[in-house]
């Protein structure tokens, strides 16, 4: 006979799992992943091999030889980011760069600060953005899709951002009729030698799919993806009624990095707020900001700053916005 | 150039009116002695006094000095010295109190107290207590999951590994009670340190009839009141099954510990006796 | 059909309901039943027998103590062997009667009839007197707290009862009990609902079932059919439904406001399906309260069961009633698995309150070991009183009882949805419960002074 056992209630577990959770994203992934093999051929695979494996061998060393504590690999975060990083980052990127951005996302961005669960900012998003101050040429330097076998020397071209940027600059709304079409950009078809961008934002179609997935397997509550994107469209909407210079608020939610950001970043569990009411002011506040930098920021994209900037008011959000108490609602009559 | 001087000298001047107006203004007045009472207080902040930190202490021991009377104000860390020097600098008289220490009572190690379940959950005491009796028979003793550990803020509590019990290191114990207030089943207790730190107590507090208590652990105390008899100075009472030495009472006679036919009585420090040891040589070789 | 629920969190555990078809059998008499004096919420009952003497079934062995309190009645007949501890489900040794059983010898008050007695053949019965006879049998909750009923039937005179409301949803995993009671006695349970309408004067009924019953829901709604008083309400399946907020919630719309404020505050007087038939058999057949169904299942158990037990028996008994024990590390929970208590040895016996025996083995019976929160925010989702558990819990473990009561910590109703659905498998819980004890402690200790004052 065994022993019994004696503990507090509940005695039953809902079989829910941080691998199961950090895998489902990684499936969820797995479209745009491919997409962006397909656009872009060897350097892509090269660019993210080297990510996922760089991030792993990076959390395994920090937790085996800095903090001594047992590895933490077994949880796939660190896959994640890897794989995360890697579709930050354009597909001609040369690899001793992604080293250092690897190290920085998950030595500078998540182990500092006490590892998985107690980092304030989105590990990927940190070494992205070290990358883009820290090699601005590097990093906005996109390969035009189509080249399978190129890397480093793959020809490159403008992406509809940069388009877009120069549009408001100049103040010349004619420039806008070179974007492709909303239906090229949801399939990633990028004709007319245009730059593609980074090799997660290639295709919006397998963005969406990625967050159907996700629905569906209650990894992510629909709240921040979609009061983001909602907000962008209401944003940009109304600037391009004002003003013919701002793209088309379709174009504007499909170029870039913001159906990556809003689906795949922004809902990073650890960074984002807890509940739904402060998910949503997360995501108002980050389509507004997105909006903002890439309009009248010197960058072209504001993704992922809008997204780094509201997780370090993600704390002060979670400590105001409390969720709607039971009781709370005055009495109704059934 | 010029305006660029200018301008600092300015700004420089405008700060400084500020800050002299701030200062001014937001002054806070301060009794000096509550500083000087502060410094003598060791600044362990442990809070065993009852007061959030040693400044709270200080700001207490003032008022009551002013009020002509700092009766019941301690610092247990520093002890008498630390409060004859306090006492010095308000110019006010204490009483001495006798220096005490954490005692552990509970003797239910692995071996006298059989585990009945294991438990799965939260490792602390006070989750344990939730559960009921814990890992063993016994609703009364310790738990063994170091909530008393954790609390100790100068590190002179240890769990020892193969009892599962806490041990107290009494060079470093300052009796500032925060174990005492941690233990959710009340296990530990301030006692008199004693002279030459010898000192005799019941080590169990289980109040089970004395069949249950010593089906639980054979250590236990089963309440049968044979200490109770043999001790002279009447400082052995049994309640609800429980004996209990009152240590102001107690002259250390050690007749008790003989007696108690559990040895759940305790007696630390006192010189082993030769006879004793040749008992035990004996029923070694008996054994 | 619209399904009605609650609106804040909830989840959804898996089913298990093995012994939903085994229709509820007499256990064996024990051969030493034990009663412990505090079986329910309130003063610990006091004992009226002596050692030596002789007892029937029914005979009242311990009175009630105090206004909060309970009597109970033996359940066998035979001779008070003791008067001493026994360890309960909640883990400690409580003061306890131990009767060796001898014969099965009835007190003649009980009327063991079968003939069902309903309302209109009894019009003398007045309010008064049903609250009364409710009372006197010693009648508690049984769907697990063990509240005394008669007290819910006399609410305070700030609140006005509008209706009682039948809790059949038995949202906990693995529970039958209350299931086979609707399926074998609905006739009782209806007079039962009668019975307690009248003794709270409400003209409204409702019956609350989960929709995973849609045997029971269909029966219950034939039965009804001519009574407009009487409503079955079939819930959509959410845990914790069965919990008396949240199925005042689902069933009339209403949320009950933050503690101090109970059910009937809102107008609702929630009662369990087995105590609407105890009260119908307290009132009816003089039956005072010493037999209840209970489920006895596990998944490696060989035949899980419901038992028409006498209180007083050993769970080791039913245990062994349906196979004994599986040989590997085993968990026996007196409740269900949500919030059943852990029981220490299989010795505790079956109270007022124990609806099932659940067995959980091999790896059921452990906990997964805990990663660090992810701040998923999941049990903020789930939480069915919207409050946030990872917050309660880190607060209560850095003993930061200011803010733990800020935070409405004693709102929590520890249905554990926190930590089922915790990805990370941290013990949210029982760090919450640690708090919300402290917490309530400090409230009571902070009201006692006011009064003093």
């Amino acid at each position: 006979m065994g022993k019994l056992i004696v503990s507090l209630s509940p005695h039953a577990h809902g079989l829910d799992s941080v691998e199961r959770n950090m895998r489902g994203v990684i499936i969820a992934l797995l479209p745009a992943l491919l997409v962006s093999f397909y656009y872009f051929g060897l350097g892509s695979v090269v660019v993210c091999l080297t990510s996922i494996a760089s991030c792993m061998f990076f959390e395994w060393a920090i937790t085996k030889y800095l903090l001594r504590r047992p590895t933490t690999l077994s949880d796939c975060s660190a896959m994640l980011t890897g794989l995360l990083l890697g579709m930050n980052l354009p597909s001609n990127f040369p690899i001793w760069m992604i080293l250092i951005g690897s190290l920085v996302s998950i030595g500078v961005g998540k182990m500092t600060f006490g590892g998985l669960g107690c980092n304030i900012f989105n590990p990927a998003l940190v070494g992205r953005c070290f990358l883009l101050v820290s090699f601005p040429a590097a990093m906005t330097s996109w390969p035009v899709s189509g080249q399978m076998d190129a890397y480093t020397d793959a020809v490159t071209g403008a992406t509809p951002l940069s388009l877009m940027k120069t549009a408001i600059k100049t103040g010349n709304s004619h420039l806008l009729e070179n974007l492709p079409s909303s239906i090229d950009m949801l399939l990633g078809n990028m004709s007319n030698g245009m730059g593609a961008g980074t090799m997660g934002e290639v295709c919006a179609l397998a963005l969406l799919l990625g967050l159907v997935y996700m629905l569906c397997r209650r990894i992510i509550t629909w709240h921040i993806p979609v009061s983001i994107i909602a907000t962008v469209l209401v944003f940009s909407g109304l600037l391009h009624l004002a003003n013919p210079i701002y793209a088309n608020p379709l174009q504007v939610i499909l170029s870039g990095g913001l159906l990556l950001g809003a689906i795949f970043m922004a809902t990073d569990y650890v960074t984002s707020p807890m509940t739904h009411r402060g998910q949503i002011i997360y995501g108002v506040a980050i389509g507004f900001l997105t909006v903002a930098i890439r309009n009248w920021g010197s960058y072209p994209e504001g993704m992922s700053f809008a997204i780094l900037i509201m997780n370090a008011f993600t704390p002060l959000i979670n400590f105001y916005v409390k969720p709607k108490r039971f009781g709370e609602k005055p009495a109704a009559n059934r | 150039m010029l305006t660029a001087v200018i301008v600092l000298a300015v700004i420089a001047l405008i700060a400084a009116v500020v800050l002299f107006v701030v200062s001014k203004k937001f002054a806070v007045e301060e009794d000096p002695r509550i500083g000087r009472v502060q410094e003598v207080l060791p600044g362990a902040n442990c809070g065993g006094c009852g007061f959030a930190g040693c400044s709270g202490l200080a700001t207490a021991l003032v008022a009551g000095a002013d009020k002509g009377s700092i009766e019941g104000l301690s610092c247990p860390v520093g002890g008498p010295t630390v409060m004859g020097q306090v006492a010095d600098l308000l110019g006010m008289a204490i009483e001495a109190s006798d220096p005490k220490v954490a005692v552990v009572r509970c003797n239910g190690g692995c071996e006298s107290r059989p585990r009945v379940a294991e438990y799965d959950g939260l490792h602390t005491c006070a989750a344990m207590n939730a559960t009921g009796a814990g890992e063993t028979a016994c609703g009364y003793g310790c738990l063994g999951c170091g909530d008393c550990a954790a609390a100790c803020q100068f590190g002179g509590l240890r769990m020892n590994e193969e009892t599962g019990l806490p041990e107290v290191d009494e060079d470093v114990c300052t009796a500032c009670g925060a174990c005492v207030k941690v233990c959710p089943r009340h296990i530990i207790e301030l006692r008199k340190k004693g002279p030459k730190n010898r000192r005799v107590f019941v080590s169990c507090v289980n109040k089970d009839k004395g069949a249950v208590a010593r089906k639980a652990c054979q250590a236990a105390c089963i309440g049968c009141g044979k200490c109770q008899k043999v001790c002279k100075f009447d400082a052995i009472t049994v309640v609800n099954n429980i004996s209990y030495i009152d240590d102001s009472k107690c002259r250390l006679c050690t007749q008790c510990v003989d007696a108690c036919p559990t040895h759940a009585i305790v007696k630390v420090h006192f010189p082993i006796k030769r006879n004793v040891v040749k008992l035990e040589e004996e029923k070694e070789e008996q054994a | 059909m619209k399904l009605h629920t609650f609106k804040i969190g909830g989840v959804h555990p898996e089913d298990n309901k093995l012994s939903s078809d085994v229709v509820a059998v007499e256990a064996a008499l024990p051969k030493v039943a034990v009663f412990p004096l505090s079986q329910h919420i309130g003063a610990p009952a006091k004992p009226v027998v002596g050692k030596g003497d002789k007892v029937k079934v029914g005979t009242m062995i311990a009175e009630a103590s105090g206004f909060v309190s309970a009597p109970i009645f033996s359940s066998v007949s035979g001779t008070v062997a003791k008067i001493d501890t026994v360890i309960d489900a909640t883990g400690y040794q409580k003061p306890a009667i131990f009767i060796n059983v001898e014969g099965d010898e009835w007190e003649d008050r009980i009327d063991r009839s079968e003939t069902l007695e309903t309302l209109a053949n009894h019009p003398e019965l007045t309010p008064e007197e049903i609250v009364a006879r409710v009372k006197d049998a010693g009648v508690t909750g049984m769907g697990g707290a063990g509240f005394p009923t008669f007290i819910k039937l006399t609410p305070p005179p700030t609140a006005k009862a509008e209706c009682v409301i039948i809790n059949g949803v038995e949202c906990e995993p693995y529970i039958t009990a209350d299931y086979r009671l609707m399926m074998e006695h609905p006739d009782e349970i209806l007079v039962g609902l009668d019975l307690l309408m009248k003794a709270v004067r409400v003209e409204k009924g409702f019956i609350g079932i989960e929709e995973n019953k849609p045997e029971a829901i269909r029966l219950l709604t034939e039965k009804t059919a001519h009574d407009p008083r009487v409503e079955v309400v079939p819930l959509k399946q959410k845990y914790p439904q069965g919990g008396e907020k949240q199925l005042v919630d689902a069933v009339m719309n209403r949320q009950v406001p933050a503690p101090p404020a109970i059910p009937v505050s809102v107008g609702a007087v929630v009662q369990n399906v087995g105590t609407a038939y105890a009260v119908y058999q307290a009132v009816m057949k003089r039956k005072p309260l010493f037999e209840r169904y209970t489920t006895v299942t596990g998944k490696r158990l060989d035949h899980p069961a419901n038992f028409i037990v006498r209180m007083g028996t050993p769970f080791g008994q039913l245990i062994e009633a349906c196979g004994g024990l599986p040989d590997c590390d085993n968990k026996v929970l007196a409740g269900g698995p949500m919030m059943g208590k852990a029981v220490l040895n299989l010795d505790v016996p079956v109270c007022k309150g124990t609806n099932s025996v659940t067995v959980l083995s091999g790896a059921d019976a452990h906990r997964q070991s805990a990663q660090p929160c992810i701040r998923c925010g999941k049990c903020v989702e789930a939480c069915p009183m919207g409050l946030e558990p990872y917050l309660l819990a880190t607060l209560s473990s850095l003993k930061d009882y200011d803010r733990l009561e800020k935070e409405e910590v004693t709102s929590c109703i520890s249905c554990g949805s926190c930590q089922f659905t915790c990805p990370s498998h941290r013990p949210i819980l029982d760090n919450i419960l640690q708090g919300k004890g402290a917490v309530m402690g400090i409230i009571k200790a902070r009201n006692a002074a006011k009064q003093t004052k």
